[in-house]
């Protein structure tokens, strides 16, 4: 049984105290070089075998991303892009592995109002426990990636775990293991970041003069990162954000509720941020936004 | 392959031509990103698509499929016309100076010979001069207007930038910034790799698009070297041991080959099988033919194959025709001229072309044996499945057999990669149901017919009744004791012919390799380029030591590679004419002043001098050749020659239509399409997220590539109307598909000849078996035409038209 | 909506009910410890193999649950790269990372079936009737159509009436097999998947 132990855990969703960290484990981290990525999906299919995920066959809809977004049963995607470079007047084509980002600073875990449904390991790792979830969808809201998907059948929210199972037992992710081209690695987050500055350099000796890693600061560095032969534009990846940032909204209500009494809101705040779930849907509606603003307006004032 | 996977990280220069690396075959694909990461290689892909390979590329250029052999001469020209050519390697490795006997020659697309009725050359003027010592004749100068050299000068004249550009819609510049890449590994230092699959086999000249290649690398000095090479990306896992084993309808194991109706007697069988060196002191190694052959026919007959009966060669069967290959085979069932068909883990109803002419043939069997471990399409022609696969059960009289056989995880055995590697693997489960390999079905079938015949009498039973069957359990032979066949044994003492003292193997026991073959039945192999695959020493398929002696990316004591476990093949060739090694960082074997030594096994005799003895040990000149004399049916050089349907006309030989030696039946003539009715080119294609008909019954599979598609251009899709993920229909003059349309950037139009050509995409996967959305087979689209020289089918470059139309009612 | 307010009720006590405990307000700090998904390999049986799909021949471990005793079938649980192999170094392709599926495919064949003319089924036999059936059905078209000698008188022993297509995935051991079986009965319409 692989399990981290309390001091393993840095941060805990919805818990007011400060776990105790006894461990300093090494940070991991998942390097995805985009300019070595093939596109051929074995990450998918590798994360859907180790997972046991079983996953709906979709339809073509004109494209070859399949399926078409991230579900709770893919928790990694190969998106494409046909990017006609202005520069060059050549076409690019863009295919970047999407997935948890494993934020140093997750924002899923700071907009998580359940105790312990999402926790981040000394490792890195930001690991949903799902005995834990009450399917609220915040976290999904809280990502600054989009990538937290709730489940039809649990009502639970699901994503990429870094294979937490096998890191815990010395394995790297399965979709690390499986990538044919080593467009992805895995090793401590250090190493990372020194084979992604041999990257760069190969890529700049090719013309790539704005090759650069992926890793941004807004959320406190990734534990996945990228290497990207356009890093000035990573807008041009299918949307990967250029300055990821927690909502401020989340933000503020975390910040603000940290150290004062739940007890007082408990029942009526939790009860609004639950309201995604009697409402039965599966992302965040715009009453739910509202509701939200308004918490953290009475919050803000409260503290 | 003539060099392995893990040899790629050691070249300069990729070109992925006639294939899809990254997509086919994405973990030798990372030989690329490694020699590209480490060596700083630059990749290059030529292709009528931007692929997922041109995704990572260096520089992409596109062509027209089909057009493959005018690009390629038109490199060939550029080298010629700069002077980036490996001059020592190409006077002394290849066959430039030898003088071309008078008489030959080529003029508008046709060598001397042709008859048009017959559609095939008569090849007597395609020979060498021979002088009065009975050897080819040389002028090292080079200056002989009729050498080699001078030949193909001529010949490639004509394929200058601007032509290339006509015929296969490469714009000029992008054409010259390959050439440029490409003529770089002129350098005694620098090398390019030729990764290749079925983009050139599946076209009527596909043997000619391979040998321009050839062609190109001997001029360049790269075939030998590490990095370089030819490297025919197979298909399937044992695609080439079951090759090397010689499961066609022409061949023996180890490339031997089946006798012609000419052939009455084994003397003029081996009358044309001397191979008498071409030059003095030339090794020429098929001159062991017969050893090979007694050998092979020892593991097949024993006691029954002896001196009395020419070691039973009548219990060979002979052929009529150049070979009963498999469009042959379907356009006889097609005309009701068979009865009875095995497939055996194939999937003929998806995977040959022009579908409806498939299912109409298998029809017409008495019976037909489907052994697969998967239901396949083709087990159930007979079954009704709509536009899919439109039957009338009750119509088809022919009775199936589905017999359920066990997949790669429950059995045991070698397969033999692209790499040439036969490597061991070992059951890890129990077959579902009453799966049963497919060594015991056929052990089974032999058995019972053995019995009948011995029982009833009938036609011939002597082969039947005299087959080797020296297995423990014959009910059951086991994959070692036929691996052990494979490899041969001494049947009686062997003692070397020099010192009858010394013993070289005792009675009944294993040889070491097929340096031990000999030719008076004292030895048996069942396929000689694999003998030393199991010997006295152990199974050496099974051995797993991957440690690699600098880093050659050899990996020696890694299972077996044949032949003799050289790793690269015309290894000689990586060394100067002084024996030094051409490139000293990259060294593979060297002279050290008596033999010949390094990382790999040489292939030539260790003691011969370099200087003396020349590296293509299997040529009867003992050089590569250029000019190829005989060896391939439709010409001594490649010739640009279109597809059989083409958006355009030869631009230079505008009379030929297709390739003009290729086989075409009657009824399949009458189906080809013209580009005023079918106005695209199309062309089929695998992709990465499949496996052929196979990983459509996998869910995971399934889910990655559900639902069949094309794929064209946004001009095209514009001008027809035709949206980004809406329906269309595609017809060619052989059937139609419906299918969802994907509208790319990565397709663009072309000009070739003056006309926009567009392209349509069309990939292969889809049936109406297993967990994908039912599709429409691509080859219910193709047309059936093969190779001239071994009838690959032209999947390749065909003619459809498209249109949009409504989602099909469900 | 009654439904909607039961389940509202539901959750707000439960969501009330966690904040009042976990959130610290409990007394006792409950532990902080979260259970990752075992490692599901750990005891597994190992066997290794290659890729049945490509020509590169990539290296596959497959694991197995059951330990080879008699009782507990041996069923495959996992197959992942080999990291051994030089070729593929552990990694594997979408198709070679999914080859469970392949092998659990709910479209294996399981039992020999046969189709009589002219039918709308297939229908479950015997091993025994079935190579016993297709034994004699070779027989017959071999004795009836076989050609010992051609016009010209040339002994050629060919039989051009049943064909053989041989696989491209199975073992060199299976095709030297096929090859004896085959070429012995003097079959000459024999081909391989070599061309597609």
């Amino acid at each position: 049984m692989a399990s981290y132990q309390s001091a393993d855990v840095v941060r805990r969703s919805a818990t007011t105290f400060t776990p105790p960290q006894v461990r300093h484990d090494q940070e991991v981290a998942k390097l995805i070089d985009v300019s070595k990525c093939i596109g051929c999906k074995a990450c998918q299919s590798a994360c859907l075998e180790w997972n046991n995920l079983q996953e709906e066959v979709g339809i073509n809809t004109g494209s070859y991303q399949n399926p078409h977004d991230l579900t709770e049963n893919s928790w990694t995607l190969m998106r494409f892009t046909e990017w006609d470079n202005p520069e060059t007047q050549n076409l690019e084509w863009l295919i970047r592995k999407d997935g948890c980002m494993h934020c140093a600073d997750p924002g899923c875990l700071k907009a998580c109002p359940a105790p312990g449904a999402i926790v981040q390991y000394a490792n890195g790792i930001v690991d949903f426990v799902s005995e834990n979830c009450i399917g609220c969808g915040y976290c999904i809201k809280g990502c600054p990636f989009n990538v937290p998907r709730i489940s039809k059948v649990d009502q639970k929210a699901y994503k990429c775990t870094l294979c937490s199972d096998r890191v815990a037992v010395g394995q790297a992710p399965a979709c690390a293991k499986a990538c044919p081209t080593q467009a992805i690695s895995f090793g401590s987050k250090e190493a990372m970041l020194d084979l992604a500055g041999e990257r760069i350099v190969d890529l700049k000796s090719r013309g790539f003069d704005k090759a650069g890693v992926y890793d941004p600061a807004g959320v406190g560095g990734t534990h996945v990162m990228y290497v990207l032969h356009h890093a000035d534009k990573p807008e041009i990846y299918a949307g990967l954000p250029a300055n990821p940032r927690i909502s401020p909204m989340v933000e503020l209500w975390k910040g603000a509720t940290k150290y004062v009494g739940m007890g007082l809101i408990a029942a009526g705040v939790v009860g609004a941020f639950f309201h995604r779930v009697i409402a039965g849907a599966n992302s965040v509606s715009a009453a739910d936004e509202a509701n939200a603003a308004a918490l953290v307006d009475k919050t803000g004032g409260q503290a | 392959m003539t060099n392995s996977w893990t040899d790629i990280k050691n070249t300069d220069l990729v070109v992925i031509m006639g294939g899809n690396a990254a997509e086919a075959h994405p973990c030798g694909f990372k030989w690329v990103t490694e020699a590209k990461a480490h060596r700083g290689a630059k990749l290059v892909v030529v292709d009528p698509r931007f692929t997922r390979s041109a995704s990572v590329a260096d520089y992409y250029a596109p062509i027209r499929q089909g057009s493959d052999i005018a690009f390629l001469l038109g490199v060939i020209k550029y080298c010629i016309d700069k002077d980036k050519v490996q001059w020592e390697y190409t006077k002394n490795f290849t066959n430039a100076a030898y003088i071309v006997k008078e008489g030959y020659g080529y003029q508008d697309g046709l060598f001397t010979g042709y008859n048009e009725a017959i559609r095939d050359y008569n090849r007597d003027s395609w020979e060498y001069e021979i002088g009065a010592d009975g050897f080819a004749v040389m002028d090292e100068t080079l200056a002989h207007p009729r050498c080699v050299w001078n030949l193909l000068k001529q010949h490639v004249a004509i394929y200058t930038p601007e032509m290339v550009e006509r015929i296969c819609g490469t714009p000029k510049e992008k054409f010259l910034k390959v050439a440029e890449m490409i003529a770089t590994t002129s350098a005694r230092d620098k090398t390019m790799t030729s990764m290749y699959a079925l983009g050139w086999t599946q076209h009527s000249k596909g043997s000619q698009n391979i040998r321009a290649m050839a062609m190109l690398q001997l001029i360049l000095g790269n075939i030998g070297q590490r990095g370089g090479g030819m490297n025919a990306l197979r298909g399937h896992s044992n695609i080439q041991g079951l090759t090397d084993i010689g499961l066609m309808s022409n061949l023996l194991p180890g490339y031997l080959t089946l006798a012609t109706d000419k052939e009455a007697t084994l003397d003029s069988y081996m009358s044309s099988r001397g191979f008498k060196p071409l030059r003095p002191g030339q090794t020429s190694y098929w001159q062991n033919y017969k050893k090979f052959f007694v050998s092979f026919q020892k593991s097949m007959y024993g006691a029954a194959a002896k001196v009395e009966n020419d070691w039973a060669y009548d219990w060979l069967p002979k052929l009529d025709v150049p070979g009963y290959d498999v469009l042959r085979a379907f356009d006889m069932m097609f005309q009701g001229k068979m009865n009875g068909y095995f497939c055996q883990g194939f999937n003929p109803l998806m995977s040959f072309p022009r579908k409806n002419k498939i299912r109409a043939a298998l029809g017409k069997l008495k019976f037909l044996v489907v052994m697969d471990p998967l239901q396949t399409e083709t087990a159930r022609f007979w079954q009704d499945h709509g536009e899919f696969n439109p039957a009338k059960p009750a119509d088809v009289q022919t009775e199936v057999f589905e017999l359920p056989s066990t997949c790669f995880a429950e059995d045991e055995g070698s397969l033999t990669n692209s790499s040439r590697w036969l490597q061991w693997h070992w059951a890890g489960a129990q077959a579902p149901g009453e799966a049963r390999s497919d060594v015991w079905m056929m052990a089974q079938l032999h058995l019972r017919l053995r019995k009948m015949y011995a029982a009833e009498g009938g036609a011939f039973p002597d082969p039947i009744l005299n087959l080797t069957w020296p297995y423990a359990n014959p009910a059951d032979p086991q994959p070692d004791e036929l691996a052990k066949e494979l490899n041969g044994r001494a049947l009686v003492t062997l003692r070397d012919p020099a010192d009858q003292t010394k013993v070289i193997q005792e009675a009944g026991k294993l040889l070491p390799g097929f340096a031990a073959l000999r030719d008076d039945g004292t030895t048996s192999s069942g396929c000689w380029i694999y003998s030393g695959c199991f010997t006295e020493a152990g199974n050496a398929m099974a051995r797993r030591d991957n440690t690699d002696p600098a880093e050659t990316g050899a990996y020696p004591g890694w299972a077996f590679s044949w032949p003799a476990n050289r790793r690269i093949l015309y290894n000689r060739a990586s060394a100067d004419m002084a024996g030094k090694a051409w490139d000293p960082t990259r060294k593979l074997i060297e002279w050290n002043g008596t033999n010949w030594a390094g990382f790999d096994v040489p292939d030539i005799a260790p003691a011969s001098k370099p200087g003396e003895v020349m590296p293509f040990i299997m040529n009867q000149e003992g050089v590569s050749r250029l000019w190829v004399r005989r060896g391939m049916k439709d010409g001594p050089f490649p010739v640009h020659y279109e597809p059989f349907e083409s958006p355009i006309t030869n631009p230079i030989a505008p009379k030929i239509r297709g390739n003009p030696a290729a086989r075409v039946f009657a009824n399949d003539m009458e189906v080809f399409g013209d580009s005023k009715e079918f106005p695209y080119a199309a062309t089929t294609y695998r992709l990465t997220e499949h496996f052929h008909y196979w990983s459509k019954h996998v869910q995971v599979n399934a889910v990655l590539q559900p639902e069949f598609f094309v794929e064209l251009s946004q001009e095209l899709a514009k001008e027809k109307g035709i949206a980004n993920g809406g329906w269309v229909r595609v017809d060619s003059k052989r059937g139609f598909v419906r299918a969802k349309a994907v509208v790319t950037k990565r397709i663009k139009p072309m000009m070739c000849d003056g006309k926009v050509v567009h392209i349509i995409g069309i990939p292969i996967h889809w049936g109406f078996m297993g967990a994908t959305k039912k599709g429409f087979g691509a080859n219910t689209l193709t047309p059936f035409v093969g190779d001239a020289n071994i009838e690959t089918p032209e999947f390749k470059a065909f003619l459809v038209d498209i249109r949009a139309e409504n989602p099909p009612v469900s | 909506m009654l439904e909607s307010l039961s389940r509202r009720a539901f959750v707000r006590g439960v969501g009330a009910g966690l904040a009042g405990t976990a959130l610290g307000f409990g007394g006792s700090e409950q532990a902080l410890a979260a259970e990752v998904r075992p490692f599901r390999l750990s005891r597994a049986l190992q066997t290794r193999n290659t890729c049945p799909y490509c020509s590169v021949g990539c290296g596959v471990i497959m694991y197995a649950r059951g330990d080879g005793s008699k009782n507990a079938r041996r069923e495959l649980i996992h197959i992942e790269g080999d990291p051994d192999h030089p070729t593929n170094r552990g990694t594997l392709c979408p198709k070679g990372a999914a080859l469970l599926d392949f092998v659990k495919a709910p479209t294996r064949t399981k039992h020999p079936m046969y189709r009589a003319p002219g039918t709308n089924e297939f229908k479950q036999v015997s091993w025994d009737w079935a190579l016993d059936r297709i034994a004699r059905l070779m027989k017959d078209d071999r004795d009836k159509n076989f050609i010992a000698k051609n016009a010209e008188g040339v002994t050629v022993n060919r039989w051009i009436s049943t064909g053989f297509l041989a696989a491209s995935a199975t073992t060199n051991e299976t095709a030297f097999m096929t090859y004896k079986a085959v070429r012995s009965a003097g079959m000459v319409v024999f081909d391989n998947q070599a061309r597609v």
